[in-house]
């Protein structure tokens, strides 16, 4: 009987073993354990056994039949694991076929540099605002120190709508339009960013383009202000680089400055896109000029003021390296689409 | 302007390398653009003698020439015939580099043998003349270096000077900018010369008619004269400096300009009635043949330089031409005088010349530097064997330059500055300046020089100290003090916003000219009298596209389509916000309105699982939609619209918000489209971004989430094609009453099966109550209700 018992045992584990479907591991359940099944039928031969016997083997038939209840659920779970496994495996996908993308346009560069430089200038805590660009002459250049018949108007080849009206050729008539509002009021802090306009057509120059003004007036506002102020902005925009400030001319500011970062490309080793200076001029700027104050309304012994400006298609394209200002223009789709 | 450093030595000692020197002009604001050389890459030329001259054996032109380069003797083929045996000239060895880059190497012509060559000045570059050989003066040591002889070891400062910087339009004045900032004497030698017994002031009269326009004229007189060329060396500078050498007499006149920075002119004393200069106004109808050979209308505000009968010059822009020093001068009438710069500025620009001359006397030329500048000149004709100086001048100076007195306080420099500039140094940059700077309680009494015209008040003074000091050393600060809050204004939030939500559905921004010409009203198939058509028109167009500027912004849409349709860009979805412009009758500026306008051709991107849709009316419908619905602006209101002439008027809508036309959303017009070498289809819209900012956005008001489920039900309706859509919404609206939440059109069908002239329109519903779970027996009947006020009103019928 114990023979028996190990005999069957082994052969049940065999075919358990070999079983695999889930139908499979049922059928050698049914063959060994079920009611007319191998072990069954072994255990049903317990009888003729004598007492002494009968509990030891009835303890290693019941052992045999745990066994073979373990070995059972084992392949059972092993199968269903296998079975799982290779599904999984035909459900497979190309994860390197393209993305579907819901289609986004694009901001134009000017925008997007734009935007930034705006965005530098909200957190030093300035005011936004915008002006006509058919400006009045008395706006763009009388009230901005610029006396009539004075080389300094050569300076910018202007659009004549009228005699007292043009295109303006700078952002700066914004200031002598906000001073007039806010004259003798103080503190003022304004960024004013917008399309201007000069007669003029080449690789580097644009018949209209943008400029971002600013300026800020208050009791005590000095010319380090003005250098700190972009310094800070430099960095912003540029990244850590060295600067330097230049003595230059406009007729209403004064002290008047020009500012140069070193060359983006050559880092100020000298280059084709520096003039092998190493420098490139970035942005004007100065100390308002008194007598730009004083047309608004302000005592310019009591405040003082700086002011600046930048060509926003200058700082674009030494951002991203563009040579030819007339691309930001033409609006080529394969331009755009690089942004 | 363009310095010659050797010269600029002349006036002071320049201890440093020219770079260092160019640096410092620079950050003292006399801007140095880069340092050239007279004549770049030109080397290994040095002088030789000519021993020998035969003719070529082979060859009629050509001549053979032995040139001794000290040591050496050099055979050289030329074809040039103005030198002789004896003369020294400049050759090029084998090996020599000359202008342009050519390297002299062996070469036989006609059979002979030539082993270098004799140069012209332009093959030097130092002169623009290929005539002949450059003959060097007689006493030029041979077999050494040509560079020095011939001007070519110096270098040419480059600068970019701002408009208020007159002062440095000459190698003095650049010489005392550099003496200033080098803290070297500069060198005024008072020019001397032999005078003969001979008065000028007894050979010409001058007399200024109006002293406003013409300050001060000094005269000097040179008699024996002989025209003829310049030396070698003050031909070199003129070139250097990039003026045409011409003769002696009108050299020395450019070089004293270039020098002194007072423009000079020579007349023919001869050719000068009575020697009698009248300086005055042009009267009505004069003219005068200028020295270029044109003849000038005068206006009645010009100045003229006459003699009692004619014209003989346009003061301080351009002289006569029947005046002007020839070679056949036996005297001249030297001027050196100061003009009034506006109006020089105004005539020169009114007769469209620009002179070097005139570019100094707008600038404002130093008054007191007339007389000397005449002497110079004088020194210098003389000095070249040009003619003799008569003695004295005549100089007519109604009223003598006296200096004004500014003061300079120096709290007020540290205010501006924000930083304190030690008295000391203060003072010493003033003085170097030559600003006479006196202490008084405490405060700077300064009187301005006459060369600096442009220092009228105490913040150009502070400027020059913060200059001459150096911006680098004032401290970098924030402002400090009250503060305002950083913000946008309400437009420029909601054109931000705008543009976002556009990226977001697929369009593409860009930037186009504001400019517009009238051939663009005529491709849009605009009548004579549309409103588009009234323009703000500029007077000095560049071109004739940009003539005006534009009314409608899509137009500059559909120029960025076809020109990306021509490059094979063939699907675009484009916007732009940007200002339109119109004419005001009450005002002078136009009034300019900020606009939205978007144009599309072609079909969207299409994927391996995504096919292409259509850019068309309702892509740009749907885009609208949701910028209304992201922007808080309440649905809007399409309705067909017929009359736009630059669109089809099948396809076209006026896009409203409650009662207020934004704008236009259509088709273009096949004639329009065609006008633009665009396909057909293209499609465009515009809206008035001033008249969204002025109307009210809603917040939206929070809906509580239903309680209970709804009851969903879907109506295929066949229905007359012409009935617009929105009109069976409405009405099914009306219909379903209150219980009927949401209503959603998910198919339009026409075609097979559908009858003629009719289509399937397919809806779904939701009907849902708040308070309760709906059943199918409560929506039954209004449903029913829904089909029979459709059947009622259009004869709809359900699709079987």
């Amino acid at each position: 009987m114990r023979e028996r018992l190990a005999e069957v045992v082994e052969e049940a584990l065999k075919v358990i073993a070999a079983a695999s479907s889930a139908e499979a591991v049922e059928e050698a359940r049914i063959r060994y354990l079920g009611k007319k099944g191998v072990l069954t039928q072994v255990l049903r031969g317990m009888g003729s056994l004598s007492a002494a016997e009968r509990p030891v083997v009835g303890k290693l038939a019941n052992e045999s039949k745990e066994r073979l209840e373990q070995a059972l659920a084992a392949r059972s779970a092993f199968l269903k694991q296998e079975e799982k496994a290779a599904r999984l495996a035909a459900e497979r996908i190309d994860v390197t076929l393209p993305g579907v993308l819901p289609h986004l346009g694009g901001m134009h560069p000017l925008t997007r540099v734009r935007t930034e430089i705006e965005d530098i200038f909200l957190g030093l805590g300035y005011q936004i605002v915008e002006g006509p660009e058919v400006e009045l002459e008395y706006y763009n250049f009388e009230a901005l120190n610029f006396p009539k018949d004075h080389p300094a108007r050569d300076m910018q080849d202007t659009f004549f709508i009228t005699d007292e009206v043009l295109l303006r050729t700078h952002t700066s008539p914004v200031q002598v339009r906000t001073f007039e509002k806010t004259a003798p009021g103080v503190p003022v802090r304004i960024i004013a960013p917008g399309k201007v306009y000069r007669e003029d057509d080449d690789a580097t120059h644009s018949p209209m383009f943008n400029q971002v003004e600013g300026f800020a007036v208050d009791t005590r506002i000095t010319l380090g202000d003005l250098k700190g102020t972009l310094v800070h902005f430099v960095r912003e925009m540029f990244g850590e680089r060295r600067m330097r400030f230049r003595p230059s001319f406009f007729p209403f500011t004064e002290p008047s400055a020009e500012v140069d970062i070193s060359c983006v490309i050559c880092g100020g080793d000298g280059c084709r896109v520096c003039s092998h200076t190493g420098w490139l001029e970035i942005l004007g700027a100065g100390m308002i000029h008194p007598r730009v104050l004083e047309v608004a309304g302000y005592d310019a012994e009591e405040v003082s003021g700086f002011a600046f400006g930048m060509g926003i298609e200058r700082v674009a394209m030494l951002k991203y390296g563009i040579d030819n200002i007339r691309l930001f223009f033409d609006n080529d789709l394969r331009f755009l689409n690089q942004f | 302007m363009r310095v010659s450093v050797n010269w600029l030595k002349e006036f002071v000692d320049v201890p440093v390398t020219t770079a260092e020197l160019a640096d410092r002009l620079t950050l003292a604001g006399v801007a140095v653009d880069r340092i050239g050389k007279p004549s770049a890459g030109v080397s290994g030329v040095v002088t030789g003698k000519v021993a020998e001259v035969q003719p070529h054996p082979n060859a009629d032109r050509l001549l053979v020439a032995m040139v001794d380069i000290g040591g050496e003797t050099l055979q050289i083929v030329t074809g040039a015939a103005n030198f002789k045996v004896g003369d020294v000239v400049p050759a090029a060895p084998l090996g020599a580099v000359l202008a342009g880059g050519l390297t002299i190497r062996r070469a036989k012509f006609r059979g002979v043998e030539s082993r270098g060559m004799m140069c012209a000045a332009d093959e030097l570059g130092i002169g623009d003349d290929h005539e002949g050989i450059l003959i060097l003066p007689p006493d030029t040591p041979v077999g050494v270096d040509a560079g020095p002889v011939l001007g070519l070891d110096d270098e040419i400062l480059e600068l970019d000077l701002t408009p208020n910087r007159g002062d440095c339009l000459s190698v003095f004045g650049v010489a005392r900018e550099a003496a200033t900032l080098l803290a070297k004497p500069l060198k005024r030698e008072k020019p001397a010369f032999p005078e003969l017994d001979l008065r000028a002031a007894r050979m010409a009269r001058v007399d200024i008619e109006d002293p406003r326009l013409c300050g001060r004229y000094v005269a000097r007189v040179l008699v024996d004269v002989r025209v003829g060329p310049s030396p070698l060396w003050m031909r070199t500078r003129l070139f250097a400096a990039g003026l045409r050498p011409i003769s002696n007499i009108v050299d020395v006149t450019n070089y004293v300009m270039l020098e002194r920075g007072q423009p000079q002119h020579a007349f023919d004393y001869d050719a000068v009635h009575s020697a009698h200069v009248i300086v005055r106004r042009a009267r009505a109808g004069e003219t005068l043949v200028s020295l270029d050979g044109n003849e000038r209308a005068l206006a009645p505000d010009m100045l003229l330089i006459t003699d009692p009968r004619t014209v003989i010059g346009i003061a301080g822009v351009m002289g006569g031409l029947d005046s002007e020093v020839t070679a056949d001068t036996k005297r001249v009438l030297l001027e050196s005088a100061y003009f009034d710069p506006v109006s020089i500025r105004r005539t020169s620009r009114a007769l469209g010349l620009r002179s070097e001359a005139a570019t100094r006397f707008e600038k404002g030329v130093d008054p007191e530097g007339c007389l000397t500048a005449a002497d110079r000149a004088l020194e210098l004709m003389q000095a070249i064997g040009a003619g003799r100086a008569a003695a004295g001048a005549v100089d007519v100076y109604p009223e003598p330059y006296a200096p004004r007195t500014i003061i300079v306080r120096p709290e007020r420099v540290e205010e501006i500055l924000g930083l304190a500039v030690p008295t000391k140094t203060t003072r010493d940059i003033l003085e170097r300046l030559e600003f006479a700077p006196r202490i008084s309680e405490g405060r700077f009494l300064v009187r301005v020089p006459s060369h600096r015209t442009d220092i009228s008040r105490e913040i150009d003074l502070i400027e020059e100290v913060a200059r001459v000091h150096g911006y680098q050393q004032i401290p970098d600060s924030l402002p400090f003090g009250e503060t305002v809050p950083g913000v946008r204004t309400g437009a420029q939030v909601l054109e931000s916003r705008l543009k976002q939500l556009l990226v977001a559905c697929g369009l593409t921004e860009v930037v186009t000219y504001t400019f517009t010409n009238r051939k663009v009203f005529d491709r849009l198939r605009l009548p004579g009298d549309s409103k588009y058509r009234r323009t703000v028109r500029l007077r000095n167009p560049l071109n004739e596209e940009q003539t005006e500027m534009r009314t409608l912004l899509y137009p500059s849409l559909l120029d960025v389509l076809a020109r990306n349709y021509q490059r094979r860009n063939t699907d675009a979805a484009l916007f732009e916000t940007g200002r339109v412009y119109r004419p005001r009758d009450s005002a002078l500026l136009p009034e300019e309105r900020l606009r939205l306008a978007a144009a599309l051709m072609g079909r969207t991107p299409a994927g391996w699982r995504k096919r292409p849709e259509p850019l068309d009316f309702f892509f740009l419908k749907g885009v609208m939609e949701n910028l209304a619905r992201e922007i808080g602006l309440g649905p809007l209101v399409f309705t067909a619209e017929q009359n736009e002439p630059s669109f089809h008027p099948g396809r076209t809508a006026r896009l409203r918000a409650g009662e207020t036309d934004l704008g236009i959303i259509g088709e273009l017009h096949p004639e329009v489209l065609e006008a633009y070498d665009l396909p057909p289809g293209v499609v465009a819209a515009e809206i008035d971004l001033n008249l969204v900012l002025a109307m009210d956005k809603k917040t939206p008001a929070f809906v509580p989430l239903p309680r209970f489920p709804g009851v969903e039900r879907d109506l295929a309706l066949v229905i007359g094609k012409d009935i617009p859509a929105l009109e069976v919404t409405a009405l099914i609206r009306r219909a379903g009453g209150e219980l009927l939440r949401e209503l959603h059109l998910f198919d339009v069908y026409e075609g097979r099966q559908i009858r003629e002239g009719f289509r399937n329109l397919g809806f779904s519903l939701l009907f849902r109550a708040d308070d309760r779970t709906l059943t199918d027996e409560e929506v039954g009947p209004h449903l029913n209700e829904i089909v029979r006020v459709l059947e009622d009103a259009y004869g709809a019928q359900l699709r079987a």
